[in-house]
């Protein structure tokens, strides 16, 4: 089970940001977990967004690079350790981490952690078998 | 000493240039009608024949010889001599991958050698000097150009080659130098080295330089006369016409003696192909009256320049022509290796990327900095910054293998280079030169 990450290429630009958020928020497009990646003359903005389809679509008309990737997205406890457990289980399977990023939701307790790795199967059945929730796209959006 | 390489030539009168040259003209003529196909059928096109040619002045009823017919005829296609006579090749880099290859005799190597030595005897050279040779070696001719003329004189060549500044300072040093050879660039920076060195550039004995294969201006000729504490003399030449020595500067130091025994120069204008008079700028256009294996006519150099046919004060009669100021096309130099946009254009194509580019070269620490950027797309985007990576390191390499010169790669947004009138702005140069 993966969900939908979208990735928009941001030169390094004063109100850059700022102009491509606002495309999303034109377009009633809800942001719920966003990393960038920089490197000296641009970023690469990657976002899970309520609708990422729609989301590319607005980001494309705009003229703009943006792609759509297969991610996980993992529920763990908000608790000291936590992350620790899930990421060493990928270590032990030999599956190696692109990049990841994390946000908690406190009223329910839970921290989601998006996870790029190589292969999504595999990753999938190396964490389900040790117990460790998948999230799914709904799922994100539910709380 | 002798302040001329070969006085007889140097110095002579008008009229004796010109019965040389008509008579040179005139036996090139017939060598390319006989042994260049292209040139035949450039004649019987225009329905000129080679006796209509009888002195220096019919010279106009030639045709013109552009870049394009040296690649449409790649490799060997425009030699005039068969491959027993051949002793070198020499290439530059060309468009779409393509190199212009030209070819020498050994009665051209002597040519071209004379043309360097009379640059290093009117830069003071002397046979007891010690050339220092920095211009790279190989298929460009730079290092092995002024490497013959060096011998020629009987001086003492060092083929250094170019790179490795700190062997470059050792040399100057150890060997004791006496005249250097190189980019005026690679000059600068050879003098800023010393300087971060603390060397004084007064406890070496080097004297003069012989700079060329870019652009520079009166600004960087006082600052290496300085840096180096030399007297710095210009040099022109082009690989097509022979390589440098084609003209050289004098100890007067304003403009350059065209080796026209050798070389017969013509100003025209580019838009028209119409001969202008002495003193007006316009396209500098060669013929190799002299030459026997590549003996172009009225080639196109593309330099736009002015020739004067008045004495210098060093005594020379041959004419001076003035340091290019510009090009009637978009060549630029990098470095010293020459780079046509479309040859840009077509790596980024055979990478299967979209051509959306700018090229913005700028002179940092006096060194020609070329970066190419390149509109990001959606084929080329990655969500992953080694994706990107990899990609920029793909296009990179292809530049360097094609160009022959590294360049920067800088990509930026979709629509975000500019275009004016739907016209995209393809060179950004700014060098202040």
């Amino acid at each position: 089970m993966s969900i939908k990450q979208i990735s928009i290429f941001v030169e390094n630009k004063p109100g850059r940001l700022a102009e491509i958020t606002e495309i999303l928020a034109k377009n009633n497009i809800d942001i719920r977990a966003l990393s960038i990646a920089d490197t000296t003359d641009y970023g690469i903005l990657r976002l899970i967004v309520s609708n990422p389809d729609e989301a590319v679509e607005a980001i494309k008309r705009e003229g703009l690079a943006v792609s759509a990737t297969e991610v996980l997205a993992i529920g763990i406890p908000d608790v000291p350790g936590g992350f620790a457990k899930a990421i060493k289980v990928l270590a032990e399977s030999g599956i190696s981490v692109e990049y990841a990023y994390a946000f908690i939701t406190p009223s329910i307790g839970t921290a989601y952690v998006i996870l790029r790795v190589e292969d999504n199967a595999k990753a999938t059945k190396a964490l389900e078998a040790k117990g460790i929730k998948l999230i799914s796209q709904m799922d994100i959006f539910k709380n | 000493m002798s302040q001329y390489f070969n006085p007889e030539i140097e110095t002579a009168s008008r009229e004796y240039l010109s019965a040389l040259q008509s008579a040179r003209l005139i036996k090139m003529v017939y060598n390319c009608y006989n042994n260049v196909p292209f040139y035949k059928k450039k004649f019987d096109e225009m329905g000129l024949k080679p006796q209509d040619i009888k002195s220096i002045e019919d010279i106009t009823k030639l045709p013109f010889t552009v870049k394009q017919d040296l690649r449409d005829n790649y490799p060997f296609g425009l030699f005039a001599v068969p491959k027993d006579k051949l002793v070198r090749v020499h290439a530059s880099s060309g468009t779409t991958g393509k190199q212009t290859v030209v070819g020498y005799t050994k009665g051209d190597i002597e040519i071209w050698s004379e043309g360097t030595a009379r640059a290093i005897v009117a830069a003071g050279g002397k046979k007891e000097d010690y050339i220092h040779i920095s211009y790279g070696y190989g298929l460009f001719t730079g290092g092995l150009g002024l490497h013959y003329g060096a011998e020629k004189l009987g001086a003492t060549a060092i083929p250094v080659s170019s790179g490795n500044t700190n062997r470059q300072i050792q040399i100057l040093q150890d060997f004791g130098s006496d005249i250097i050879c190189c980019t005026p660039s690679y000059a600068m920076f050879i003098g800023e080295t010393l300087k971060e060195k603390g060397i004084d550039p007064k406890e070496l004995p080097l004297r003069a330089g012989i700079f060329g294969a870019e652009a520079w201006s009166e600004n960087m000729r006082k600052e290496i006369e300085k840096s180096l504490d030399i007297k710095a003399y210009d040099i022109y030449g082009l690989s097509e016409i022979a390589g440098p020595g084609v003209a050289y500067e004098c100890s007067e130091q304003n403009g350059m003696h065209i080796c026209e025994d050798f070389f017969y120069p013509e100003i025209i204008d580019p838009d028209t192909l119409e001969p202008l008079p002495d003193g007006t700028f316009g396209e500098l256009v060669f013929t190799c009256i002299g030459k026997e294996a590549l003996p172009l006519i009225r080639y196109r150099t593309r330099d736009i320049s002015a020739i004067s046919r008045e004495k210098c004060a060093c005594g020379r009669t041959l004419i001076k022509m003035q340091k290019p100021k510009g090009r009637s096309d978009d060549m630029l130099i990098i470095r010293g290796v020459n780079v046509f946009p479309s040859q840009v254009e077509h790596v980024i194509l055979s990478l299967g990327m979209e051509p959306n580019y700018q090229i913005i070269v700028d002179r940092i620490n006096n060194l020609d900095v070329m970066t190419v950027c390149i509109e990001m797309s959606d084929k080329m985007f990655s969500d992953s910054v080694k994706g990107i990576e990899e990609v920029e390191r793909r296009i990179s390499s292809s530049m360097q293998a094609t160009l022959g010169v590294s360049a920067k790669i800088n990509l930026v947004e979709p629509h975000s280079l500019p275009r004016s009138e739907g016209k995209a702005v393809r060179v950004i140069d700014n060098r202040k030169i």
